[in-house]
């Protein structure tokens, strides 16, 4: 979700200078629509010549995820969320509107949820991520916005209706309770920077004191970047958010406002006047079924796709990328990720298409606009190894709460991410 | 951070700013225009009137302030170190400057406006006459 990449690093090229475009008769499929799917689309279209490109995906209508926690913090409305798919797709490319059932790499093979078989001759499966809400026992996204359930990843409209649930819980003040899942996510700063926003709406309505803000990790920190994870705890102490550890969320009733937890020292049940549900997150069904999935390690368990982590070329399959959420590699499911990785999974291609070697490398480079109030962000920004990488070292300092990269996150961050969907940024 | 791409920095702009990126664009030339015509057809810049333009363009800075804070749906207030600072006094000055030129070409057509005395006498009619 988080993005400051587009807005800082998106005024940085990642692959540059432009390079010549590649003669090839190569068919290949993108499956995917997200925004790995339509950006690997647009910068496929721009660097090859002649080849035929298919898009396969349902979805007519486009997400921008970066905006949902500005909808649920009420200064957008759900619509600011949502565009057309077709606006971003370049011209030559045949959409397939229809879902991918089914990856078969061994044959070269797609087939869609309309039992299509679409063969290729290079795939890049953008699949992303399935949220997976039915794990949690109890919950029901049709009472997102009732009753002090929130959640802000669900959709713009259950974002939307979050921060109704919000607003009327900031008039009373009681019990917040904030958390993630034990999965992989995307921007795993939203769910804190949620935390950080209702603590500054209570205060601007004037409820704090009568409030109990508490976040709830599910490990023993807050952030996979230590760096960063201390100075959240600093943050938090000094705003008076209770900071949990160990706690995963297993089940929640929403009509008793109730949530019980998976601790290290067994189940934890704790009462809320609002809570902010975060499901647990997968990759998308038809990859995690699929032999693109890593079989062992980490990120077997939830399906994420094995690929390189400096190329995003599969392991197993070469004739096969995968970008965006799905890829199971250490960072990167955020839309500065995308920026990023695209250019670099198809350099390879377009390389290998050429009959060269392409010596791009995707170094885990992501980013989080982690706001801290309303009006202020700090622009976090990293890499594989935890490193912070600034856009701008000595001038916007990663871990200062500022007014500028606030303004980044409002102004600049939507814009440089629908160039970015449009191969330009 | 790799290199800053031109490229990139206008597409983001002309998605930021849709058709007011080419309005405004041609507000500054034609104040840049005006601004360079008057200097040349009077030899030289007034001090006088330079003066008056810049005194109103300090409306036109606040503006660019009130605007931005509009945009950002933020308050002035929010500024939590030097670069915000920086960048406020950036966003004052973009719009006293451009509003001094702006203002400074105007006053400066003004006088060659056709039928500009007929409006000046107009209005010094309507002013109050001061009682006998």
């Amino acid at each position: 979700m988080g993005a400051a990449g587009l807005a800082a690093g998106g005024l940085v090229s990642a692959c540059a200078p432009a390079p010549e475009r590649v003669q090839t008769s190569a068919h290949i499929v993108i499956a995917g629509a997200g925004a790995a799917g339509l950006t690997a689309a647009s910068r496929l279209a721009q660097r090859l010549d002649g080849a035929r490109i298919t898009i396969i995906d349902p979805r007519v209508r486009h997400l921008y995820q970066p905006g949902f926690t500005l909808i649920a913090a009420g200064l957008q409305p759900a619509r600011y969320s949502v565009s057309r798919t077709a606006s971003y797709l370049p011209r030559d490319v045949n959409w397939i509107e229809a879902g991918v059932a089914e990856f078969d790499p061994d044959a070269n093979t797609v087939v869609t949820s309309t039992g299509q078989r679409v063969r290729y001759d290079y795939l890049f499966a953008a699949v992303g991520i399935d949220l997976d809400y039915g794990a949690i026992e109890g919950m029901d996204t049709s009472l997102i916005g009732q009753n002090g359930l929130g959640s802000v990843y669900h959709s713009p409209e259950a974002a939307e209706a979050t921060w109704r649930s919000l607003d009327r819980f900031a008039e009373t003040g009681g019990e917040a309770l904030f958390l993630r899942p034990a999965t992989e996510m995307k921007c795993a700063g939203a769910p804190l920077k949620y935390t950080f926003i209702v603590d500054d709406i209570l205060r601007r309505r004037g409820t704090r004191s009568r409030s109990a803000l508490t976040y709830a990790a599910h490990n023993n920190v807050l952030f996979s970047v230590p760096i960063v994870s201390e100075k959240v705890r600093m943050l938090y102490q000094d705003r008076a958010v209770d900071t949990l550890y160990g706690h995963v969320l297993k089940s929640i009733d929403p009509g008793a406002r109730r949530a019980v937890f998976d601790t290290p020292g067994g189940e934890v049940e704790r009462a809320y006047d609002f809570i902010n549900v975060i499901p647990p997150m997968r990759a998308a069904a038809a990859l995690r079924n699929s032999p693109l999935a890593w079989t062992s390690g980490p990120y077997a368990f939830d399906g994420w796709a094995e690929v390189d982590r400096y190329t995003l070329r599969h392991v197993r399959f070469p004739n096969v990328f995968v970008v965006g959420d799905a890829t199971g590699v250490p960072k990167g499911k955020t839309a500065a990720s995308v920026k990023w990785q695209v250019p670099v999974a198809i350099d390879h291609l377009a390389a290998e298409l050429a009959g060269t070697q392409s010596d791009s490398r995707y170094d885990g480079y992501t980013s989080c606009p982690l706001i801290t109030r309303l009006g202020r962000a700090m622009l976090v920004e990293f890499d594989y190894q935890d490193n912070l990488t600034p856009s701008f070292p000595g001038v916007i300092a990663p871990l200062e709460e500022l007014w500028i990269s606030w303004v980044m996150k409002t102004i600049a961050l939507k814009p440089t991410y629908v160039s970015m969907l449009r191969g330009e940024a | 951070m790799q290199e800053l791409d031109p490229g990139v920095m206008l597409a983001v702009l002309l998605e930021m700013m849709g058709i007011w990126f080419w309005i405004l664009g041609a507000l500054a030339l034609c104040g840049l225009t005006g601004f360079g015509w008057i200097i040349v057809r009077e030899r030289g810049l007034s001090s006088g009137r330079l003066v008056r333009s810049q005194a109103f363009a300090l409306l036109a800075g606040a503006a660019a302030l009130v605007l931005m804070a509009h945009v950002t749906k933020s308050g002035f207030t929010d500024a939590g170190g030097p670069i915000d600072w920086l960048l406020i006094v950036a966003i004052f000055a973009g719009g006293w400057i451009g509003g001094t030129i702006l203002i400074y070409a105007a006053m400066g057509w003004w006088r060659f406006m056709p039928g500009q005395e007929r409006l000046v006498a107009l209005i010094t009619r309507l002013r109050p006459q001061p009682a006998a």
